[in-house]
């Protein structure tokens, strides 16, 4: 129990997936104009993450290592995780119509969300079991959508500011404001 | 002649860093130091170049309907030779680079070249796009590296330029990405706005 929740916590905070570790900041950058989208961005982003994590951990242990090919990882991991997004939208228009209309417009831009494919790899390099990974992959998830709520909650306020020099207006003050954020998240860390 | 007017848009006009604000993740993530963002420039350029051939080369042979994925397999194929090559010959770069060499495959250049200039261009042009978009996003890696380990470090390349002592940590760490960043951005912004 203690081990998950140190996973858990170390995924959330510490190690930050967009302050630390640096993956999913296109969609960082481009999806937090506002609230609303970012918790739609937040929501699609965990959904895929762990069932991409599941598939892709299952793929790596039963079919790429007992047939010797983990070369073949990246390939094999960005297909699968492209045919599972295609899926998963095909299911949910059929299914469940009320949450595609929520998340359907996100899914397409998470197949190049390289924090998906990162934490694919990742649990496999650091060689976690399957309920270790899916907890690692949703707590990460969780991280990435708390980073993003917290900066579109920003962002919302900077575009009021009408005195911002014009080079510094957009994309430059985002990056700083976010810099700023990983500051405050080093703090979890010890810093 | 066009070759070249091409390769200069790359690097300048439509620099992928500065201007298309593409391929975030790497640029803040290995940027640590000069050399390990030059380095990390030079293999996005290679992947680059050869996936722009490789997919101009196959623009009449694969179907309209199916070619995200097919460009996908190309790029993705490109990044495994890569991967095998750098475990050879350069195993300590590739483990400091780590989980940035797989994620080539989703980095936004490499798609966006292939949908928007390989796959309607000829073999040649695709290969001038491919060198001189990776060389503009080399230079920008270069750059920020250089940047953030002067600042931190107090040098350059590994040169030390002013005792380590007087660097501030901050701008190797995390923060200091995101920042530098972000002034570089607003300094070329500057420097390339028209007056009114």
């Amino acid at each position: 129990m203690l081990e998950y929740l140190a996973i858990i916590f170390t995924a959330i905070v510490v190690n930050n997936i967009v302050f630390a570790q640096f993956l999913g900041i296109c969609p960082f950058i481009g999806v937090s104009k506002n609230l609303e989208s970012a918790y739609g961005m937040g929501a699609a982003v965990a959904f895929v993450m762990a069932i991409a994590t599941a598939v892709t951990w299952l793929l790596q242990t039963y079919v790429l290592v007992p047939l010797g090919v983990e070369f073949i990882q990246t390939i094999a991991f960005i297909l699968v995780i492209a045919i599972l997004v295609q899926m998963l939208e095909i299911i949910m228009k059929k299914t469940t119509p009320g949450l595609y209309a929520s998340l359907g417009v996100y899914l397409p831009l998470i197949t190049t969300n390289c924090a998906v494919l990162g934490v694919a790899i990742m649990v496999t390099q650091k060689g976690m079991n399957f309920p270790q990974s899916i907890v690692y992959a949703v707590a990460t998830a969780a991280g990435f959508a708390l980073a993003l709520t917290i900066f579109a909650g920003i962002r919302t306020q900077l575009e009021l500011n009408e005195g911002m020099p014009r080079a510094m207006r957009g994309v430059p003050i985002a990056l700083i404001v976010a810099g700023l954020l990983a500051m405050a998240f080093m703090g979890f860390a010890g810093f | 002649m066009k070759a070249l007017t091409v390769f200069l848009d790359g690097l300048i006009s439509r620099n992928p860093t500065f201007v298309l604000i593409l391929g975030m993740c790497p640029t803040l993530g290995t940027t640590s130091s000069a050399l390990t963002g030059f380095s990390m420039g030079v293999a996005t350029l290679f992947v680059l170049a050869l996936s722009n051939m490789a997919i101009s080369a196959l623009k009449n042979v694969v179907p309209e309907k199916v070619r995200i994925p097919a460009f996908i397999v190309v790029i993705a194929s490109f990044v495994t030779v890569l991967q095998m090559l750098m475990q050879a010959y350069l195993p300590a770069l590739y483990t400091t680079l780590g989980i940035f060499i797989p994620l080539i495959v989703v980095n936004c250049i490499l798609l966006g070249r292939a949908e928007a200039f390989a796959s309607k261009n000829s073999v040649g042009l695709s290969l001038a796009d491919g060198l001189g978009v990776g060389l503009g996003f080399t230079l920008a890696l270069t750059l920020l590296g250089s940047v953030r380990e002067f600042l931190g470090a107090g040098s350059i390349f590994g040169e030390q330029v002013y005792p380590e002592e007087f660097g501030a940590l901050v701008f190797i760490l995390a923060p200091g990405a995101f920042i530098v960043l972000g002034l570089l951005i607003a300094l070329f912004n500057r420097l390339t706005a028209k007056p009114e």
